[in-house]
């Protein structure tokens, strides 16, 4: 009899000890998966091991200086206004070639998507043209404007504009033919079947093709302004490299990152405002 | 409430005559068709028998080939409802009915609000049509296709989508509003005991042609399963497939 209620009692609290453990150790886990902070762990990890790499001199100074220097160029070069200077040029750049390339591209991918006549007109040229690489003009286009304005403009444009006209174009396609009918069937004139049933329609994609362009704008600018320019991130880089001023060449290498993140990041805070009706782009999700 | 005339309400028409071809295919090859003002006909026949092609051209979204459709005096504008609810995902629901009153009606969120409340759904104006289950969308659908009050509302196996029960609900709503607001109704179904439970007049298509067209002076409101219903049913289906081997098309 009292063996019988002893047992019980041992075997309750062996058990009970053993789950805590678990327990602490679920609790950990949880912790780090759901932690705002945990995506961030493994670049402050790289961070402070390439701090310490270079303090000790495993890494040496000419191959890749230390964050604290780079750190430093930046304020330096902040001070000193240069840094702001060719951060506002680059960034003009960026956004005319885009505003331009895309611009255009989107009234024609627009126009070919909803009218026969203007794809059958155009679309055949688009698809030749598209295959030639933007950046294989640089020559071309350096003959044509020298390291002026324009030759970075054309190239930016140029670059933009396949993924912006070949999204609009397949997202006005796309659209739900049957949506269509249904618009006509209650009346709606062909501006408003446009604007209320195909131009939202077409809108996921469009901003497929707008962020998948802003890769490619960063990129045509990066090589373009190291290659032919007199002013902007690019010629700073190229201009510290003549110096061997390798902290200033990582700043701008760091600086292009943080500029086409910050296009990224608004383009998709856009999108889920344009999109909240998108199941995939709603509330709740990233 | 001012009580509504069915005979001036809803619109009578007439089909002489009436022929469609898809290239070498004859689908309509002769109809003859008439519909009282404010009459509910359904229409039946096998898959493939051109019933959506009639409607269509009925609701004057096609052409025909040849014939003649006479519509009564007056407003004509048909509303046609399909399988799919077909509301545009990005309208939340009230916007969608609005697309009802059509190009001249403008935003009329009053009209909009108190259809909507009419297929019982007023709570989920604000919401996107994406987060509604299948035979709320068909509601919104219906509300969309009466906010501007047609004349004619045509159709097209709209609750062919819907789970049984979904489906008997949405029956007794259908009849429900057309008894209150007496447009006339033309509905295509696959169902003949759907057909037997709303319709004034049953009319099955076959070989392009109508060949049955039966009224259906059963007392409303007409019980799912009741034996009248169920004689009625096993008459048509009879003939539905007793005709089976006969066709080509
Ligand atoms: N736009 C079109 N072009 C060519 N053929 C068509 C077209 N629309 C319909 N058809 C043909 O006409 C015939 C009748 O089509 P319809 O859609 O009217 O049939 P249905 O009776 O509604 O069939 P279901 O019950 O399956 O919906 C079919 O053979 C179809 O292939
Ligand atoms: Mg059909």
């Amino acid at each position: 009899m009292s063996d019988a209620v002893f047992n019980p009692g041992e075997e309750s609290s062996r058990l009970a000890a053993l789950p805590l453990s678990l327990l602490n150790r679920d609790a950990l886990a949880a912790r780090v998966r759901q932690s705002r902070l945990t995506p961030w762990l493994l670049p402050c990890l790289l961070l402070a091991a390439w701090q310490i790499g270079a303090q000790t001199g495993l890494i040496s100074d000419d191959i890749l200086p230390a964050p604290v220097d780079v750190a430093f160029s930046a304020w330096r070069l902040t001070l000193s206004g240069a840094l702001g200077h060719n951060i506002a040029i680059s960034f003009r750049r960026a956004m005319s070639g885009f505003a331009i390339g895309g611009g255009i591209a989107f009234a024609l991918g627009l126009s070919n998507g909803v009218s026969r006549i203007s794809e059958r007109l155009t679309d055949t040229t688009l698809q030749m043209v598209r295959n030639i690489p933007n950046l294989s003009l640089i020559p071309l286009v350096i003959l044509w404007f020298g390291i002026e304005e324009q030759a970075k403009l054309f190239l930016t444009a140029f670059g933009v504009f396949f993924p912006v006209y070949i999204n609009t174009f397949h997202g006005v396609r796309a659209v739900d033919a049957q949506l269509i009918e249904m618009g006509r069937s209650y009346g709606m004139t062909r501006w408003t079947l446009f604007r209320r049933v195909v131009l939202p329609g077409a809108l996921p994609s469009i901003f497929v093709g707008i962020r998948y362009a802003l890769g490619i704008m960063w990129l045509t600018l990066i090589v373009s302004e190291s290659i032919a320019a007199d002013a902007g991130i690019g010629h700073m880089a190229m201009q510290a490299r003549e110096f061997m001023q390798t902290d200033v060449v990582v700043l701008a290498i760091l600086i292009y990152a943080a500029l086409g993140k910050i296009a990224d990041s608004l383009v998709r805070l856009l999108e889920r405002r344009a999109l909240a009706w998108h199941p995939s782009f709603g509330k709740g999700r990233r | 409430m001012n009580a509504i005339n069915p005979a001036t309400h809803g619109i009578g028409m007439s089909v002489r005559g009436l022929r469609k071809r898809f290239g070498a295919l004859d689908v309509l090859r002769g109809i003859d068709l008439d519909v009282a003002a404010g009459e509910f006909v359904a229409i039946i026949g096998r898959s493939g028998c051109g019933k959506s092609t009639l409607l269509r051209i009925l609701a004057g979204l096609d052409q025909a080939s040849e014939g003649t459709l006479r519509l009564g005096a007056g407003d004509s504008r048909a509303r046609l409802m399909f399988q799919e609810p077909r509301l545009l995902p990005w309208a939340h629901v009230i916007d969608n009915v609005e697309i009802g009153l059509g190009a001249d009606g403008g935003k009329d969120h009053v009209r909009a609000v108190a259809a909507l409340r009419a297929v019982g759904l007023t709570d989920k104006a604000k919401a996107w049509p994406g987060t509604l289950s299948g035979g709320q969308k068909q509601r919104v659908a219906l509300a969309r296709a009466l906010v501007s009050r047609p004349r004619f509302l045509a159709l097209d196996e709209p609750l062919g989508a819907l789970d049984a029960l979904t489906r008997i609900e949405m029956q007794g709503l259908l009849e429900q509003v057309w008894q209150e607001q007496r447009f006339t109704a033309v509905l295509v179904t696959h169902d003949v005991s759907e057909a037997l439970l709303l319709a004034d007049r049953v009319v099955m298509i076959e070989s392009g042609e109508v060949a049955m067209d039966i009224p259906i002076s059963l007392p409303r409101p007409r019980r799912h399963g009741s034996a009248e219903l169920g004689a009625l049913e096993d008459v048509i289906l009879d003939r539905l497939l007793g005709s089976a081997p006969a066709r080509s098309v």
